[in-house]
């Protein structure tokens, strides 16, 4: 399979948008190089701007070229523009409801080398909550570009993580992309794995070795985590009658919680999270950081277990 | 030079006027912000009445000139201003806080006349920047003007916009600080000095022009020098008194957020009348 990462996704749709809309413009904090902006900047110098190591700036920026009618990019590593500017999304961008599309790469523990301060692992939730905003985080390198695309295209805030580690191009360039509607990846009946970003690869890898010990799993990519898809979730709940959910995020305010937030409302199962637990993460290559906090495919399988006992233990 | 047509007089009766407003306004609603508004009637007046290209009955005009409200707990001056110019009706005012009013406690632009909404300092500069950089690109004649606090100026992200602004020369953003020096627990340059502030300015790439922001004639200098800018944004300093016009408001912190009640709006009233504060 293809190796490819969700950041040169969107930043090879980045310069197809720019060609097609003058009014596209790109904002960076002086990492265009490892966002993948750059491409943008060297097909568009007019309309791309680093307002440097100052994410405050980049967002109210973004937020007053919005308000002129531009359809401003507002891109760094996640951690920073997430963490760094939350207010300034909070009151520029959701609060006057500012035509701005936020791309931060470097989401995950898979960033790797850098370690803990590099890794964002709790921007799903912090945006998730701000109301006016929807939340996504492509599958890979081809969905990736669909949802650039398609977030170009609609009027309103939108906040996209992407990665840096390039992983397996799971999906075809004609299967379809709609926000806020999730893609069954697999059909299975003891148990639905809802993952979103590179964990739907584990997610399958899991539901590959389920299926040798005889337990069918079904497995959806939630590419978007707001607004959710609740019609999926419940379905699923209904049928399998047990989920878990897979994110390369903190088990705090992620995927799983929008997750959970659904099915206790509506259709109680039993549910098992695989997220980091809680914990900053550390240096080292993104495949034994993975395996070390307990987001590979054993670990799905695990959990999947785990939610299929407990389903067998309610009367 | 100012135009020779401006009555100066009318402005200052006007001032007097909208003072009154915010009062009342204030009264009313039984809470909200006295200080930095009544600190701010003289610029606000000069922007709208003078200076600012607009209309207030197509406030969506697309050349119209842009106010930010940096300082956007300021809603008490901002709103009986737009009031003023005919933006909506007076008789809203009396809503002010209330629910279900569109006029929100901090600058909300569900208010005709109102661009953006502010209420977390140390926003309104980088909003401004975006806008004045969307119109040079788009080629758009407006200009982007930005009223700042000085307590705001505390805030880092005002610096990076500030460094942000003169980098891309920004000849058609003006900055304009309501410099009250009272801030909502205690005078500005005892909690954290802001001096020397035309310096900052400078040094920041800025044109800085330093004014009495209670005085008009110097107001409209002011805002008339900044048409003559090439390559770089201009900032008005405009030192005021916190509470102006108001003898037991000015200069106390106390005023930075409480309304008055009744003795004290009328007392307020007839000291605006008789014009005398001392």
């Amino acid at each position: 399979m293809e190796m490819k990462a969700t950041r040169d996704g969107f930043g090879e749709e980045l310069v197809n948008l720019g060609k097609e809309n003058p009014k596209v413009v790109v904002l960076s904090g002086d990492l265009e190089d490892a966002t993948r902006a750059e491409h943008f900047k060297h097909a568009f110098p007019d309309r791309f701007f680093n307002l440097g190591i100052a994410e405050q700036d980049v967002i109210g920026t973004a937020a007053g070229l919005s308000s002129v009618g531009l359809i401003p990019f507002a891109c760094s590593f996640a951690v920073f523009l997430t963490n760094r500017a939350y207010d300034m999304l909070r009151l520029d961008v959701c609060y006057n409801k500012s035509n701005v599309k936020i791309v931060c790469s470097h989401a995950g523990i898979t960033v790797g080398e850098d370690g803990a301060s590099a890794q964002c692992l709790e921007d799903l939730a912090i945006m998730r909550v701000l109301p006016n905003i929807q939340v996504m985080c492509p599958v890979d390198f081809l969905e990736a570009k669909k949802m650039t695309r398609a977030i170009a295209a609609q009027q309103g805030p939108v906040y996209m993580r992407t990665g840096r580690a390039p992983f397996p191009v799971i999906t075809k360039e004609d299967d379809p992309f709609q926000i806020g509607k999730a893609n069954v990846m697999r059909e299975g009946k003891d148990v639905t794995i809802f993952g979103c970003g590179l964990m739907v690869y584990e997610a399958l890898q899991a539901a590959d070795i389920l299926q040798k010990e005889g337990i069918s799993a079904k497995v959806v990519n939630m590419h978007t985590i707001k607004p959710i898809d609740e019609d999926i979730i419940l379905h699923s709940a209904r049928v399998t009658g047990a989920i878990v959910s897979a994110e390369e995020h903190q088990i705090h305010g992620g995927l799983g919680s929008a997750i959970a937030e659904v099915v206790v409302r509506h259709s109680p199962v039993p549910m098992e999270m695989v997220a980091i637990k809680d914990t900053f993460g550390e240096s080292g290559a993104p495949q034994e950081l993975l395996r070390a906090y307990h987001l590979k495919d054993t670990d799905i399988v695990a959990a999947a277990q785990k939610a299929i006992q407990r389903k067998r233990r309610i009367p | 030079m100012p135009s020779p047509d401006i009555d100066i007089t009318s402005l200052e009766g006007k001032a007097k006027h909208i003072r009154q407003k915010i009062l009342e306004t204030l009264y009313h609603a039984g809470s909200g912000h006295p200080g930095g508004s009544l600190s701010a009637v003289e610029i606000m007046i000069t922007l709208y009445f003078y200076k600012m290209n607009h209309r207030p009955q197509d406030p969506q005009w697309k050349d119209r000139d842009r106010l930010i409200i940096s300082k956007g707990h300021v809603t008490p001056v901002v709103y009986v201003t737009l009031a003023e110019c005919g933006y909506f009706p007076k008789e809203e005012l009396p809503t002010f806080r209330r629910f279900g009013s569109r006029l929100q406690g901090h600058v909300h632009h569900k208010v005709p006349g109102v661009e953006f909404n502010t209420g977390s300092l140390g926003h309104g500069l980088s909003v401004a920047n975006g806008m004045a950089l969307g119109a040079r690109m788009l080629k758009c004649p407006f200009k982007t003007y930005c009223l700042l606090g000085d307590g705001e100026l505390q805030e880092g992200s005002i610096w990076e916009a500030a460094m942000g602004a003169s980098h891309r020369q920004l000849d058609n953003l003006c900055a304009i600080i309501d410099y009250n020096k009272v801030q909502e627990n205690g005078p500005t340059n005892e909690i954290k000095n802001l001096e020397p502030l035309t310096k900052k300015w400078e040094s920041f790439g800025w044109h800085v022009r330093e004014v009495d922001g209670h005085n008009f004639q110097e107001l409209i200098k002011a805002l008339d020098e900044f048409d003559t800018m090439k390559g770089r944004p201009m900032v008005i300093i405009a030192h005021t008194i916190k509470g102006k016009g108001v003898s037991f408001m000015e200069g106390k912190a106390a005023w930075h957020g409480k309304a008055p009640n009744k003795e004290q709006l009328e007392m307020a009233i007839a000291q605006l009348r008789e014009g005398d504060t001392r």
